[in-house]
């Protein structure tokens, strides 16, 4: 649904259309807008892809609970809108994410080890954006979405939209971040200049504890309108919508038709992160309803009543996302904590001569200990 | 061959040799196009390398910043103008919390090319938020590089180093100094330009040493020349990283400092430079340094920043307080 078929609607934003092309019960629904004709070996992959990432994360909530992280951000729920978006980008697309995007990051080749250095405190990131089109992890809310846009502007610049070289730039953030000023900013900016931008904002219901109505008094996607650009509703639950919806959106950018809105309606089943307490303030009986329109067991069941996938593929499933998640936790386990002298590497990329005295001092300093025997 | 230009004129001729010399340097900022610039440093830039080069932006200064790190992660090589001081702080969180930490964050995978060239100081009678010094807030942020030159010859030379650098840059004009004239070496190569992150001793003395920057360079030359004393005068020009070699060697031989700037002087950058100088030159003081800078009071109405501003009468009264401990 853009923009113009909603136009004159009252906009109670209660129940308003979503594109769907798989309901909670797995059956599967056409969109005229959004044809998708997928391979049974497609379909089994995002089946694959939805049922590993869980698993890394929960695998990641584990190793926090066993103080091997410091914290975790959750994505539990939001596996669809994730792998769905994730799985519609091309090579030559660039993925601004927020700190969440753990399946995207999967979609882009980013091994989940690079993402648990952050939640562990080794690092701050640490992968070549420009090897995976996947920038960093970005922690300052809605701050990313200006970056995707001045990327679109130079890809806009590099004249290679509407050739096979085309990329877009995909911006993730959130419903709270749609409050703060850059992402208005990156609105505006992506408008004026017809950016060839993304902006996929998962509509989780919650920024920690507030809920959407503390953020908008309409419907996330419909904001677009007001930058003059389209924006679209898509079931965040539903991996083949948020596919489809995401696939359109990139291809019409790359060809230079500028920027598209998508709203993932969804839910953060978990916790904000894992310091959060979700008990606080929202209640049972939500996580619950949200529990029977989850994106893994609707896509099951359409591949399993279709007999796009029997039990042995499922099994064989499991059995890899097990082995996923061991592999991570060994790999957590054994990553190194780095040394002192790590303190003033890569703070400049020319040398900088306070840095370096100050790390030399600080080496002599540390070596001074060297010998002592603590008495 | 040298030419007269203004300082505003040399920063013209800088960036226009920039974008010559790399397709990649773009111009972006509020009325930085059609207009060159309300202070005129672009103009022309945009007739002679197009819209897509120079480009007029939003009005939304986090917004120019933040599409910035865009292109740069792009492989471009942006120069954005903050209209007035007053204005960089809608821009400080994308500056503080991105610019300044992406290489980092990337553990090096990433570089910034980013200039932020900001007008800067008082004396020219403006409204509120037009004649501040907010260097301070920059140099506490590692990551940037902070710079701010004082005469056209250096205008020229520093911001075409800082569009180089493969650090982020914030780029300090003195803006009551954009009509300055003196005589600029356009063709000078590259190679012969003094290194961006090098002091000068712009007047050579031996009682006294008075450290500034930007702005405050011309008033103490001023200073200097009014007064029997043999004043020396260093331009620090880059405020992060700081020449402290230069500034030392010259206390050591005066034993005596004051360090001015238009900021006020309560934690600003001329404490950082008393600490240093104390920690360095302990046994050579005569006298502590002192500082001369604005008070610890908002930027004032234009009717009061003569009080404001520190002056000549200023400068000197503080260096008659070195001589007089």
């Amino acid at each position: 649904m853009t923009i113009d078929s909603v136009r004159g609607a009252t906009g109670s934003g209660l129940e308003p259309e979503l594109v769907q092309l798989l309901t909670p019960e797995g059956e599967r629904v056409a969109h005229p807008d959004y044809p998708l004709d997928l391979t049974g070996d497609e379909l089994r992959g995002l089946y694959r892809d939805l049922v590993i990432v869980r698993r890394v994360d929960r695998e990641a909530v584990a190793l926090t609970r066993q103080g091997e992280l410091g914290l975790w951000a959750s994505l539990l729920g939001q596996e669809a809108a994730q792998i769905g978006s994730g799985r519609a980008l091309g090579p030559h697309d660039m993925v601004f994410p927020t700190y969440r995007e753990h399946g995207v990051a999967w979609c882009r080749d980013v091994e989940p080890i690079k993402l648990l250095g952050l939640f562990r405190g080794v690092d701050h990131g640490g992968w070549d954006p420009a090897e995976h089109g996947f920038h960093l992890y970005t922690i300052v809310i809605g701050s990313q979405t200006l970056h995707a846009a001045g990327y679109a502007m130079g890809i806009q610049r590099d004249g290679v939209l509407g050739t096979d070289r085309a990329g877009a730039a995909i911006a993730y953030f959130g419903d709270g971040a749609t409050s703060q000023g850059d992402v208005n900013e990156a609105f505006v900016f992506a408008s004026v200049f017809n950016a060839p931008v993304v902006f996929f904002c998962q509509n989780n219901q919650w920024a920690i504890s507030e809920p959407l109505e503390k953020q908008t008094r309409i419907p996330l996607y419909k904001r677009a309108q007001g930058y003059g650009f389209p924006g679209v509703r898509v079931d965040g639950n539903d991996v083949l919508a948020c596919l489809a919806v995401t696939r359109k959106a990139l291809r019409e950018a790359r060809d230079g038709q500028g920027p598209t809105l998508i709203e993932a309606f969804t839910y953060r089943m978990g916790a904000h992160t894992t310091t959060d307490d979700p008990t606080r303030y929202r209640l049972k009986a939500e996580e619950e309803s949200w529990k029977l329109k989850d994106p893994i067991e609707r896509l099951k069941a359409y591949l399993v009543r279709g007999e796009i996938a029997d039990t042995a593929f499922l099994d064989e499933v499991e059995d890899e996302a097990k082995r996923v998640a061991a592999d991570l936790r060994k790999a957590c386990l054994e990553l190194p904590d780095p040394g002192p002298e790590a303190l003033f590497q890569h703070v400049y990329a020319d040398p900088h001569p306070l840095v370096g005295e100050e790390r030399e001092r600080f080496a002599a300093y540390l070596a001074s200990f060297e010998g002592a025997t603590g008495e | 061959m040298s030419e007269t230009l203004t300082l505003a004129k040399g920063l013209n001729a800088g960036l226009r040799r920039a974008m010559e010399d790399d397709p990649k340097v773009l111009v972006m900022g509020e009325d930085v196009g059609r207009l060159g610039g309300v202070f005129r440093v672009t103009d022309g830039l945009q007739k002679d390398f197009g819209e897509e080069r120079v480009i007029d932006t939003p009005l939304a200064e986090s917004g120019i910043v933040g599409t910035a790190i865009g292109l740069a992660l792009r492989g471009y090589r942006p120069v954005v103008e903050i209209q007035f001081d007053g204005f960089v702080f809608p821009a400080a969180d994308q500056i503080i919390t991105q610019l300044a930490k992406m290489h980092l964050r990337s553990l090096g995978a990433v570089t910034l090319p980013v200039v932020i060239r900001i007008p800067c100081g008082g004396g020219i009678g403006a409204v509120e938020h037009h004649s501040e010094s907010p260097e301070a807030y920059f140099t506490h942020t590692a990551g940037l590089r902070v710079v701010a030159c004082s005469n056209p010859a250096d205008a020229y030379t520093m911001i075409q180093q800082a569009v180089a650098s493969p650090d982020p840059v914030i780029f300090f004009e003195p803006k009551r100094r954009y009509w300055d004239k003196a005589p600029v070496d356009v063709e000078a190569p590259r190679e012969a330009f003094p290194p961006l992150h090098e002091a000068r001793v712009v007047r050579a003395g031996e009682d006294v040493t008075l450290l500034a920057y930007g702005p405050a360079v011309k008033t103490c030359l001023e200073a200097a020349e009014a007064d029997d004393r043999s004043i020396e005068v260093i331009d620090l020009r880059s405020l992060n990283p700081l020449d402290i070699g230069a500034v030392t060697a010259s206390v050591e031989r005066t034993g005596r400092c004051v360090v001015v700037h238009e900021a006020p002087v309560f934690t600003g950058f001329g404490a950082e430079l008393a600490a240093r100088i104390t920690e360095r030159c302990f046994y050579r003081l005569e006298a502590p340094v002192l500082r001369v800078g604005g008070f610890a009071t908002p930027y004032p109405p234009s009717r009061l920043e003569d009080h404001y501003l520190p002056d000549l009468d200023r400068v000197l009264d503080a260096v008659d307080r070195t001589f007089a401990w």
